[in-house]
């Protein structure tokens, strides 16, 4: 924990969000575009935790800020996969573009 | 030193395979892709001495989340199965936003964040976070915890009522 500088973590999660952003307006299963919101989610808890480590050492607000989006995430990942392979048992199919027997 | 050469195996690991992860064509490569970004951050949080993060991590994503999305893909898809290539009309504003929400942060952060060179080495023992994750004063997370339950506990009954057949 020397002598690495804050904005090299900084730099890490920026690559891993952007990432994330380019797979999510990219992509066109569901399933891939839930992973690159996995990625994104997960830049976002290294900076919380990369914060408070850097800024405010002795405190805990950003693991525990980490720890309960990672209960959030896991429940909203669940939630996803269930309607995603709902879907999947309708329509065989769950490509974005192909699945618009909703809209009228 | 040690420290250095591990957090820079470890960016580089979370770099290329976050990239690759949205960039491979067959679904369950990029799943597994973004298995080894999800473990290299669980090692960046060990290396920052947040021990307890580092087995949430594990234990959450990598021994809960990744599952779950490996039998999905494995119920929807077929293994050898490869998306279909990404037309230009999609690649380019996506390239585009993520270029340039890249260049806009990378100048932010190498111009205006100060650069923290020493840190004051803590090390956070559990019984500190477990009376903070269980206390109701200042600085004290019992409130949250009881949502994150209920959270769950909606999670687990919604599941239940989409995923059934009917």
């Amino acid at each position: 924990m020397s002598n690495i500088p804050l904005a090299a973590y900084l730099a890490v999660s920026t690559v891993m969000f952007f990432a994330g952003v380019y797979g999510f307006l990219s992509r066109r299963n569901m399933l891939t575009i839930l992973m690159s919101l996995e990625l994104m989610l997960n830049a976002a808890d290294l900076n919380f935790a990369v914060f408070n480590k850097y800024l405010y050492p002795g405190q805990f607000e950003g693991v525990f800020f980490t720890l309960f989006a990672i209960g959030v995430s896991a429940a909203e990942t669940a939630i996803a996969i269930a309607i995603i392979i709902n879907i999947y048992r309708n329509l065989r199919n769950i490509n974005v573009d192909e699945v618009n027997k909703m809209k009228f | 030193m040690a420290e250095q050469i591990i957090f820079y195996v470890l960016a580089i690991v979370i770099v290329a395979f976050s990239i690759l992860s949205v960039t491979s064509r067959r679904i369950l490569r990029s799943a597994t892709y973004l298995l080894f970004v999800l473990l290299a951050t669980a090692g960046l949080y060990l290396l920052m001495g947040y021990q307890f993060l580092f087995g949430v991590q594990v234990s959450v994503y990598v021994g809960g989340i990744m599952v779950l999305y490996i039998f999905s893909i494995l119920l929807t898809s077929h293994a050898g199965d490869k998306t279909k290539e990404v037309s230009w009309k999609r690649l380019f504003p996506a390239g585009l936003a993520a270029i340039a929400g890249l260049l806009v942060c990378g100048h932010i952060i190498f111009h205006n964040v100060f650069k923290v060179a020493q840190v004051v080495s803590t090390n956070t023992d559990m019984k500190q976070i477990g009376t903070a994750l269980m206390g109701t004063d200042k600085y004290q997370y019992l409130l949250p915890f009881e949502a994150i339950s209920v959270l769950l506990l909606a999670c687990i009954i919604g599941g239940i009522l989409i995923a059934r057949k009917r």
